[in-house]
This record gives C-alpha cells, sequence and structure tokens, in this order.
C-alpha cells in the first residue's frame, strides 16, 4: 500500500503494462512484417530496407499472383472445399448429435462409446489411406470433406447444448404427433442456430487452414487447396526449390520474398477480416469445450 | 438407466420382447437419422483400425487384404530392434517433455499477468491480439519460421547487424527444438490462458482483500491467491498433456524438417508418413503407427482415469 502513488499505480502494474506491450508487439510483428514486405519494393526487401514501414509502396506481388493460374485456381478449390466441408460437417454432427440427446435412443450407451472411442483410438494414417483409396476417393474432393466429417468433440458440444432444450417442448411435439425428424428439423435445428454459428467457424477455420489430407490424398495440380500451394511456393521455394512447374510463379528457382509474403496474406486475409467474429465465437465454444466436455 | 415407456401399466403388462420392440420402433427415427454417422465412423474410423491388419502381413495392393501373405509380428520385431525407431520414439518423447518444461507453463504465466491488469479495455485488447496466432495456418506459421530463419532472412540478418554469425538454423539439428517449442508456445500461448483466466475469474474477491489486509503485495497475491485458486486446473490440463505425450504436432514437422534435421526432428509420425505413402513400405509402416495408436490410447485412458479420480472433469 505504501508504493502506491497518486494515481494507485504500483511500480508492479507499469512493468506488466510494459511486459503486455511487449506481448503484443511479439504477436503482431511478425505478422505485420509479412504485410508490408508484400507491399514493398523487391530491392528494398532484399537490401533489408524494409523494418517498420513499407518502401516504395507496390502491389506489383498482387498483380503477378492474381494473374498466376495455379494460385488463382487453388484459392478458388479452398473456397468450395470449405463451403462444402462444413455443409456436410454441419448436416453430419448434428445428426450424430441429436440421437445421442435423446433418453429414448435406445443403444445410447453403445453408441456414445462406440463414436467417443474414435477420439482416443486413432486406426492409423496408412489404413485411412487404404481406405479412402479403396472408395475410389483419391484426387477427387470427396477425399477432402469426407474422412473428416464428424468432429468428435464438436459433436459432444453439440450434444451438450441440444440436451439444454426444454424437454417440453419436445412433448408437447410428440403430443401433436409429431416425430423425431419433425422434431429436430422445426424445433431442434432453429431453437440451435447461434451454436450452428458457432460450429461453422469452427469448421470452416480448419477447413481453410488445413493442407495434410490434400497432401496425401491429392495428386492432381488443380485439385490443390490453397495450404499446398502455399507450402509449394513458401516453405519449399526456399528450402529444396522442388517445384517442376516451369513458368508462372512457382517457375522462378527463387520466389522473391514480397511474393511469397503476398500469398501468406491472400491465405490469411479471410481469417484477418472474420477475426472479430471468429474470436468472439471460439473463446465462448473453448469454455463450453473445456468446462463441460 | 434405461427409459421406461410413458404408460406404465402397458410397459408392466408387455413381455420383455414386447418391450424391446416397442423401444426400438420409438427410436425409429432416431436410428435413421444416426445411420449416416454410423457409417462414417464404421468406415473411416473402424475399418482402418482393423485394416491394421496389413501390419501383420506383407501388403501388397494388387493381392489386397485377404491374399497378401500374413508374417505374424515381423515388422514388430524388426523395427523394434532397429535404433532408429528408438530414435524416433526418444525424439517424439522429448518434443513432449520440452513442452511440458515451456510451453505448458507459458500461458499460466501470460493469464496471471493478464489478470492483474486494471484496465480492462487494455486486457481485451492484449488477449485478443494474443489469441491471433491461434488462427494461422500450420503452412502459414512454418512458412514464417522458414523464411525469417533463413540464411538470408531477417534474424540472420539481425545477428549480422550485432556483429554476430550468421546461424543455419533450419539445417541444423541441434536448433530443431528450440523452433518447434518457441514457434508452439508463439502460437498457442494466448489461446491457452482462455481456461486459465476463466478458473481465475471464479476466485473469491474476499480471498484478494484478506490477503491485502494481511499486508500481501502483488506478488505474493499472486502466489498465494491466484495460483492456489487455478492449481485444480493446472492438474487436470496438466495429465491431459502426459496423456497426449506421444502425439506432437507432426504436420508441422513435415514443414519444418528436412534431411539434415532428421536427427532431432523425425519423429514416430513423420516417419510412418515418409516409409508407408512416400516410401510404399505400407506394412512396416503401419507396424509402426499401430505401435503409437496401442501406446497412446494407454496414456490418454490412464490419464483421464487419474483424472476423473482427482477432479471428476474428465474428457468423457
Amino acid at each position: 500500500m505504501k508504493r502506491l502513488n497518486a494515481r494507485g499505480h504500483t511500480a508492479f502494474d507499469y512493468v506488466n503494462v510494459l511486459l503486455m506491450l511487449g506481448v503484443i508487439f511479439v504477436m503482431l510483428y511478425p505478422i505485420y512484417y509479412m504485410a508490408i514486405v508484400s507491399i514493398s519494393n523487391g530491392t528494398s526487401v532484399a537490401r533489408g530496407e524494409v523494418g517498420f514501414l513499407p518502401v516504395k509502396i507496390t502491389w506489383k506481388a498482387y498483380e503477378i499472383i492474381f494473374s498466376d493460374a495455379p494460385i488463382v485456381t487453388a484459392y478458388k478449390n479452398t473456397i468450395v472445399y470449405t463451403a462444402l466441408g462444413v455443409f456436410i460437417n454441419l448436416l453430419m454432427t448434428s445428426l450424430c448429435a441429436y440421437p445421442l440427446s435423446r433418453k429414448e435412443f435406445y443403444g445410447k450407451t453403445f453408441f456414445s462409446l462406440f463414436v467417443v472411442f474414435t477420439m482416443f483410438f486413432d486406426g492409423g494414417m496408412i489404413p485411412r489411406f487404404l481406405v479412402v483409396n479403396g472408395l475410389g476417393m483419391l484426387d477427387t474432393l470427396w477425399a477432402i470433406v469426407i474422412p473428416t466429417a464428424i468432429n468428435v468433440f464438436y459433436m459432444m458440444m453439440m450434444r451438450t447444448f441440444f440436451q439444454a432444450i426444454p424437454e417440453a417442448l419436445h412433448e408437447s411435439a410428440f403430443i401433436d404427433g409429431a416425430n423425431d425428424w419433425t422434431v429436430f428439423r422445426k424445433i431442434v435445428i432453429p431453437l440451435s442456430a447461434p451454436l450452428l454459428a458457432t460450429m461453422t467457424l469452427f469448421y470452416a477455420v480448419s477447413h481453410w487452414n488445413s493442407y495434410f489430407p490434400a497432401l496425401i490424398y491429392l495428386n492432381d495440380n488443380a485439385l490443390y487447396p490453397i495450404q499446398i500451394i502455399l507450402r509449394n511456393i513458401v516453405i519449399q521455394g526456399d528450402v529444396a526449390s522442388q517445384s517442376t512447374e516451369t513458368n508462372g510463379v512457382m517457375g522462378t528457382l527463387v520466389v522473391d520474398q514480397n511474393i511469397k509474403y503476398a500469398v501468406v496474406i491472400i491465405a490469411i486475409l479471410p481469417i484477418l477480416l472474420l477475426y472479430p467474429f471468429l474470436q468472439k465465437y471460439f473463446v465462448k465454444g473453448a469454455m463450453v469445450g473445456s468446462l463441460k466436455g | 438407466m434405461l427409459n421406461v415407456g410413458d404408460d406404465p401399466t402397458t410397459q408392466a403388462e408387455a413381455g420383455g420382447e414386447n418391450v424391446l420392440r416397442r423401444r426400438l420402433v420409438r427410436s425409429k427415427y432416431l436410428y435413421m437419422m444416426f445411420f449416416l454417422p454410423f457409417m462414417y465412423f464404421l468406415v473411416f474410423h473402424y475399418v482402418p483400425m482393423f485394416g491394421n491388419v496389413i501390419a501383420f502381413q506383407n501388403y501388397n495392393v494388387v493381392t489386397g487384404f485377404i491374399k497378401s501373405p500374413f508374417v505374424g509380428v515381423a515388422h514388430f520385431k524388426e523395427f523394434l530392434a532397429d535404433p532408429y525407431f528408438w530414435k524416433l520414439l526418444r525424439n517424439t518423447l522429448l518434443l513432449n517433455v520440452y513442452g511440458a518444461i515451456f510451453s505448458f507453463p507459458a500461458p499460466i504465466v501470460l493469464a496471471l499477468l493478464l489478470n492483474e491488469l486494471r484496465l480492462q479495455l487494455f486486457k481485451r485488447f492484449v488477449q485478443s491480439v494474443a489469441y491471433l496466432p491461434h488462427f494461422l495456418s500450420t503452412v502459414v506459421v512454418s512458412g514464417m519460421i522458414v523464411n525469417y530463419l533463413a540464411y538470408d532472412g531477417v534474424v540472420n540478418r539481425i545477428i549480422e547487424q550485432l556483429g554476430g554469425e550468421q546461424i543455419q538454423f533450419m539445417n541444423d539439428p541441434s536448433w530443431f527444438r528450440t523452433i518447434y517449442i518457441v514457434s508452439d508456445i508463439w502460437q498457442q500461448v494466448g489461446w491457452g490462458t482462455i481456461i486459465y483466466l476463466a478458473a481465475l475469474t471464479g476466485i473469491d474477491p474476499q480471498l484478494y482483500e484478506a490477503a491485502r489486509m494481511d499486508g500481501a503485495g502483488r506478488f505474493k497475491q499472486i502466489r498465494h491467491v491466484a495460483l492456489p485458486g487455478i492449481v485444480p486446473v493446472i492438474t487436470i490440463l496438466f495429465l491431459l498433456n502426459i496423456g497426449n505425450f506421444l502425439t506432437v504436432g507432426y504436420e508441422k514437422i513435415l514443414l519444418l524438417y528436412n534431411g539434415s534435421t532428421y536427427e532431432t526432428a523425425d519423429v514416430i509420425q513423420t516417419f510412418v508418413y515418409r516409409r508407408g505413402l512416400l516410401g510404399s513400405d505400407l506394412s512396416f509402416a503401419s507396424a509402426v503407427g499401430m505401435f503409437q495408436s496401442v501406446i497412446a490410447f494407454i496414456l490418454v485412458v490412464g490419464a483421464n482415469r487419474l483424472t476423473k479420480r482427482l477432479g471428476g472433469t474428465a474428457l468423457w
């Protein structure tokens, strides 16, 4: 108490605020740096003149990548995978969660165990690959959207939410002659709009950001999502120069820094634009998930 | 507890078989709805689980599951006798040990400091900023690492300006673990604070009041009030962390490692990927993968049992 100054702040507060300003800098600068390099003049970047502000602003990098066919195709692919993927996710997750939320679902305990067990025992990368191959899904968009149709953790969040819907609503509907399917469509789903919004964001971010399924299930360049292109340009373009294309961005042996970062920026742009929503819903989801489970 | 039908009298009169049928009929629509999800889990989770049978075969894509010759536990014997397998296991475990030492406490410290901020607006701003990296993809984060740490990258340029010598970060095996852990902290520390901050808001303000009355300064309040208040949450999360000790972010490692860093960077899953999907040695890779799944399963279930016994808040 003695150390309090006029405004009631101690040395601790000042140090703490300084530390937090440091945290802000460390979190934001690496992202900000990519943004300023992407709009700076290439030679200035190479000379190391770009530090805190863009130098000789130019949009050339963006012009190049937007006229690069593989990048544009990949961007469109990612949009398709995300949209279709989220639709399948929501459909399958709610179809799974609703029966498991109903007390009268005969065999509920067994089926819950059946589903939850898959969270703990992984079938393995190789056998799953063989299944996807056996179903003829390799090199199709189905390999991207079907094998990840249900996230068990999200399914359990949804089940918990469904269980909290007052039983009286179900009962009165049943008395009026409705069956479970009608109740699900006409009562449960409309009441779950906020939850479905949260789930949409959860699943959309994971589709948008995923690269591994595409890496193992897709060989056809025309089907690549943006994350694979990003990997080829940003990571391999530097480490190994493994790209085999002879023209376009990937044809040049060493890709300019500003082009690399411009691709990163367009890949994270939707996430940055949606960030205020994302953050709000995700934090809520993280709380539900961790406290309830 | 099985649910009893809505009409107790008919329920009592009906025979056992009849009750079962009535229940099945009542759940008719639920079964129809559950059909697709059931098939999904069956095909994409259970079939692969049983598909692990190829770990005991010399599987060949042409002859298939049925006709490929069985070789018993030969593949298991082979990798258990291979020193490289033990290196993979060591790398996998070490990344987790360093994670438990450095990545695990980081969000606790950040949460305790955030909790001490007086200006709520500023606190919320720091939180928002700190959550951001969590939403970036593995490829983006790895891309940043690879480019910033490249031989002609930003970090080396700074080192040079300070009079130091350039470092081959990405090609030096002794740097790999540091890079993996530091980038992991950067990406997840903010996100990790959420659950601790929730627990911190649950602490009775009177406890702080009492501590202040007894002359405790801010550090002592943190040590004797805030920290003990979140110890149960820390314990549970730590156990769950131990349960995942055989799991590493292999998707990130695949993007960060290269031939010259395998010595420290190669882990079980990256090996399975290389040997199985790039090298087409499906049976051997499945055996290694199955070994991992089984041990991981035992660890996770064990950790869950323990958490349940301690606090009652288990994962399921």
